[in-house]
Order: structure tokens, then C-alpha cells, then sequence
């Protein structure tokens, strides 16, 4: 090629990425360096001081006796318990759809059936878990009705249970759909070959279909705990202010008007998912897969 | 190439317990929605739970009365402005973004990062920031304005990765073949790219459209006086929760379904139109190309 046309192709290449680049810079970058800049404005004696900077909000949150490590804790134990159970029914259900499925066009119905929700509203399918989990909803209403249990189950609604019911409802759909995307992808040859060398179906699994899904199951982890440690949504729907979350905190700090804290809690909380998204993503090369 | 082979020799135990676990699976994600639906249809003495007093269709009514709080009838339809206004920019913008990814460009992997640090930015830190630097330049944010922001940093992140993933699936020869052709740029875009990435486009339009209409978190702080349909939702059930809310959650589920109905139909449609066009010779220039791509690199 002449060196004009890459030269041009190079320049046009620069003016079709620029929106994107402005876009994300203006609406994503720039509202992250006002909230840093927050960070470090002094709070009190009565309201935020602008302009007087301190590292005292984050010695404060980061002090071994800050509310901050309890709902870290908070966090990671609904972060782990919310993806183990979307990654193994996520993994099943995919497994069901690429290997158990045979016509395609079964395939592609099921498939479809499992993520349409997707598309639709979370708020309501957060709200839906009311009738069926409250004290006089469905499930209680049942259970005494058959005589098994004499009052009403209290940790079905407004509790953890609710949160990750609910997470596990709106969220297993982002692990099903990258670990389609790869298990998919797998040649059945190596398969047929492991069983006519005498494999086993669990050996099969373990030594072919699991590592082969690998890359699946890493986007599918970025999704699950980006979006269930920064969700803040379904804890106030569902938890009935019961849970501590870190993003929770962050949010009420932020309605009691401690701006500073809630903003310094928020850099923690974005700077522990970059370093975990940057870790998963030095393990597999995500652009390599879509 | 039967997959059977080793799901276990025929049907094993473990394909009914996989099948029966899909289905109990589609059943968890829909029952929920479906019993909002039925106890939309509450009577006017009836709660948020069962049983069903009186059957009506009072509450749909009242979705579209001014007089109650649940007064969704504003906020649906900003909802869906706002929802049109982020598809389109966020399919020209992920168009050209892919068309940028494509050819290559420095500090390409530079710009990947950001959009993956825009999908897994909380969302309450953007409506955060949005809302002080809005309030910090002096302006009011609207759900027109700061929302709209918003709402860009997590629609755009599907939308260039949709884009990223087509164009790397296809052949860099077409384009060549069809300028070997003859085509300039604009007409090898308009008339073999576009067209072959067209069901992309689309994808791109359907979450656009759908994560913008649904979205909660990123516009809880900007959208100012005038809430979207989510922003109203959440603030109802918090204060004045009657069974309006269900039916208007019934009627935003069937209004999405019918957006995804729409845009699968069109697929389907574009798909047949191409094959009664010559879908299929589109598929013989990407072999031909392929083939002529490489005999020129052998000959090089």
C-alpha cells in the first residue's frame, strides 16, 4: 500500500475513534477526577470545606477501626457466594444448551428464552421477589398453609438471602453468555479423541471443557463481581437497609451529605475493582475472544 | 459429530438432571415477572400480595392518572426519549469506533482499557461525579443532559465491543477486493461493509435502546426534577408502594418485549431479504476475497 493512503487511513482511524475517546473522557474519566478531588476535601466541623485538602478522610476510612472493613467483608462475602453460584449453574446451563441441545434451532430458542431478560427492566425484576418472598407472600403463604412451618420464614425477604436471590436472577445471564461464546467454539474432535483414548465423562470435563472455557468464565467473573460489589439497587430494594455493602456505604454517606467520605470510600471501592479486572485481564487475553 | 458421544453414551442421568435444571432455571427467571403481571390485575381493595379482591384494571388506570403519586405517564415517556437519543449515538459512535478498531490505530489497546474501565466503573460514582460537575459549571443536570452522560459510559462499552467482535470476524480482504474492484472507500462502506455488519448495527441499537430505558444506578443522581420511568419506580416502592406498580412494571416488561421482538423480527427479515439478494454471493466475494488476500501475501 502507498504510505499516503495509510497516512490517510491512519488520520481517518483517529477521527472515527474521537467520539468515543471524547465521550468517555468528558462522562466517565473526568466525573472519576471530581470525585478524587472530593476525596481529599476536609469535611466539618459542619459541612465540606472546598478547596481544603486533607488526607484525613481516607486515614479516617482506612483506620482500623473504620466501618470500611466490615463492609468490605460485607462485600466480598456476597461478591463470592453471588458468583460460585452463577458460575456453576451459569456453567451448567451453558453446558446444557452447547452439548445436550442438538437442532440448532432448539439451540437458539433456549438460548434466547435465557437472556431475553436481559433486556428487560432489573428494577422490576427486583420488585417482582415481593409477592413471592414477604411475610404474607407466596412462599410463606404455601409452607404454613401445608403446615410446615407454624410463622412466617423472616429471612426471605429484607435480608441476604433476598440480595443474592436476586443477584443470582438478574446476573447469571452475564456468565451464561461469554461462556457460550467459547464452550461453543470447542472442537468436538478433542473430545471424541480423549473418549476413544479411554477418558472418562468427568475426565473430559475436568481436562478439556473446563480449561477450554476458561476465557468464558473470566469475562463472565469481570461482569458478576464489577456488578454486584458497586450494586447498591437491590440491597435498598431488597435488604431493608440489613446489609453493608461497601457500594451501600458509599451511597449513605453520600445521602447524609458527607460528600468527602462517600467519595473516598467510592475511590476505594473503584480502585479494588480496577486492580481485580487488571489481574483477571493479565490472565486471559479478553480482546482475543470477542 | 454427534455431542452425545460423550454427554454420556444416549441419554444419561446426567442430561435429564441438566435439562431439568434449565428448565427449573427459565421458570426462576420468568414466574417472578408472570405473578406481577396476575396481581396487576388486583382489585381496588386488594395489597401488593395475594389474594386477588375483585379483579379490575383499576390500577392500569390509575398508572395514567394525574391525580396519585404513581403518575408514571412523564416518566415513561422521557424514559423512551431518552432511550432513542442514547441508540443513536451510541450506534454511530460504536460504528465508527469499530470502524477505528478495525484499521488500527496507536494506542488502540489505550482506548480498550477505557472502555472496559467505563463498564466496570460503579455506576453511583459516575451519577456522582456527573451530578458535582454539572452542579460545578454552574448548570442544573437534566435527565436530558446528565443522565443522558450516564447513560453513554455503560451503553457504549456493549456497544464498541459488540462492534470490536463482528469487524474482527471479518475478512480484511473484502474491503480490498472490493477496492481491487474498483470501489472507493465510501462505496466499499456502504455497500459491502454496512451491509454485511447491518444484524451488528442492529444488536448495537437493541442494547442501546433497552440498558438506557431499564437503567437505575447511573441516573439515580442526574436526572435532576423530572425522574425516568426506573428513577420513579424505585422512589415509589420506597415511599407509596400500591399494586400501580405493578402494573406499570407489567407494562414496561411488555413494551421491552416488544422492542426485542421488533429487533429480532427485523433480523430475521434482513437475513431472508439478504439471501433473496444474494446473501449468498456476499458470502462467495468474502471466499473470493479471502483467496485472492492470499495469493497476493504468497506472492509477495
Amino acid at each position: 500500500m502507498e504510505t499516503e493512503q495509510t497516512a490517510l487511513g491512519r488520520f481517518s482511524a483517529y477521527l472515527q475513534i474521537s467520539p468515543l475517546v471524547l465521550i468517555l473522557l468528558t462522562f466517565l474519566i473526568a466525573p472519576m477526577l471530581v470525585i478524587l478531588l472530593y476525596s481529599f476535601f476536609k469535611f466539618g466541623p459542619f459541612a465540606m470545606q472546598v478547596g481544603v485538602f486533607t488526607f484525613e478522610n481516607y486515614i479516617r476510612t482506612l483506620s482500623f477501626d473504620s466501618v470500611l472493613w466490615g463492609s468490605l467483608a460485607d462485600t466480598i462475602r456476597t461478591v463470592a457466594i453471588t458468583w460460585a453460584i452463577t458460575l456453576v449453574l451459569g456453567f451448567v446451563l451453558t453446558y446444557y444448551l452447547v452439548f445436550d441441545v442438538i437442532r440448532l434451532r432448539i439451540k437458539i430458542l433456549l438460548f434466547l428464552l435465557a437472556v431475553v431478560p436481559f433486556w428487560t427492566s432489573g428494577v422490576v425484576r427486583m420488585i417482582a421477589w415481593l409477592p413471592f418472598l414477604g411475610k404474607e407472600g407466596l412462599i410463606n403463604g404455601s409452607l404454613m398453609g401445608l403446615g410446615i412451618t407454624d410463622e412466617p420464614l423472616q429471612f426471605l425477604m429484607y435480608s441476604d438471602f433476598a440480595v443474592i436471590l436476586s443477584y443470582v436472577h438478574v446476573l447469571t445471564l452475564f456468565m451464561v453468555a461469554p461462556l457460550f461464546n467459547v464452550m461453543a467454539r470447542i472442537d468436538l474432535r478433542l473430545v471424541e479423541a480423549a473418549k476413544d483414548q479411554g477418558a472418562k465423562g468427568w475426565q473430559v470435563l475436568l481436562y478439556i471443557i473446563i480449561p477450554l472455557s476458561r476465557p468464558g468464565i473470566a469475562i463472565g467473573t469481570i461482569f458478576i463481581v464489577a456488578l454486584t460489589a458497586s450494586d447498591f439497587v437491590a440491597v435498598r430494594l431488597l435488604s431493608g437497609g440489613m446489609s453493608g455493602t461497601l457500594a451501600t456505604s458509599v451511597y449513605n454517606q453520600y445521602a447524609q451529605s458527607r460528600y468527602p467520605y462517600s467519595a473516598a470510600s467510592g475511590i476505594i471501592l473503584l480502585l479494588v475493582l480496577l486492580l481485580f479486572v487488571g489481574g483477571i485481564m493479565r490472565l486471559v487475553d479478553i480482546r482475543k475472544q470477542l | 459429530m454427534s455431542a452425545q458421544k460423550f454427554a454420556g453414551e444416549g441419554h444419561s442421568r446426567g442430561y435429564y438432571i441438566r435439562t431439568g435444571i434449565f428448565f427449573a432455571f427459565l421458570a426462576f427467571l420468568y414466574v417472578p415477572i408472570i405473578v406481577i403481571g396476575i396481581l396487576s390485575f388486583q382489585g381496588p381493595s386488594g395489597s401488593l400480595m395475594f389474594p386477588i379482591r375483585e379483579a379490575s384494571f383499576i390500577w392500569f388506570f390509575e398508572v395514567f392518572d394525574p391525580k396519585y403519586p404513581g403518575d408514571f405517564r412523564m416518566p415513561f415517556a422521557r424514559s423512551i426519549m431518552l432511550a432513542l437519543i442514547v441508540m443513536v449515538i451510541t450506534t454511530l459512535v460504536s460504528f465508527l469506533a469499530g470502524l477505528a478498531f478495525r484499521r488500527g490505530f496507536k494506542g488502540a489497546s489505550l482506548v480498550f482499557y477505557l472502555v472496559v474501565i467505563s463498564l466496570i466503573a460503579p455506576p453511583f460514582l459516575i451519577s456522582f461525579g456527573l451530578g458535582i460537575g454539572f452542579t460545578g459549571i454552574g448548570l442544573q443536570s437534566e435527565w436530558w443532559s446528565g443522565a443522558l452522560a450516564a447513560h453513554l459510559t455503560w451503553t457504549l462499552p456493549f456497544g464498541v465491543l459488540i462492534m470490536f467482535a463482528i469487524f474482527s470476524r471479518l475478512d480484511h480482504s473484502i474491503e480490498e477486493a472490493a477496492q481491487d474492484q474498483g470501489a472507493t472507500r465510501w462505496q466499499s462502506l456502504s455497500y459491502v461493509i454496512i451491509p454485511i455488519v447491518a444484524p451488528g448495527i442492529l444488536a448495537v441499537a437493541l442494547f442501546g435502546f433497552t440498558l438506557s430505558y431499564d437503567e437505575f444506578s447511573r441516573s439515580a443522581l442526574v436526572t435532576g426534577m423530572n425522574n425516568t420511568l426506573p428513577v420513579e419506580m424505585v422512589a415509589v416502592r420506597g415511599t407509596a408502594a400500591r399494586p400501580s406498580l405493578y402494573a406499570v412494571g407489567t407494562m414496561t416488561t411488555i413494551f421491552s418485549l416488544l422492542v426485542i421482538t421488533g429487533t429480532f423480527l427485523t433480523l430475521a427479515l434482513l437475513d431472508r431479504r439478504r439471501g433473496l439478494l444474494g446473501g449468498s454471493k456476499i458470502a462467495e466475494g468474502e471466499i473470493y476475497g479471502k483467496k485472492l488476500g492470499d495469493e497476493v501475501q504468497s506472492a509477495k
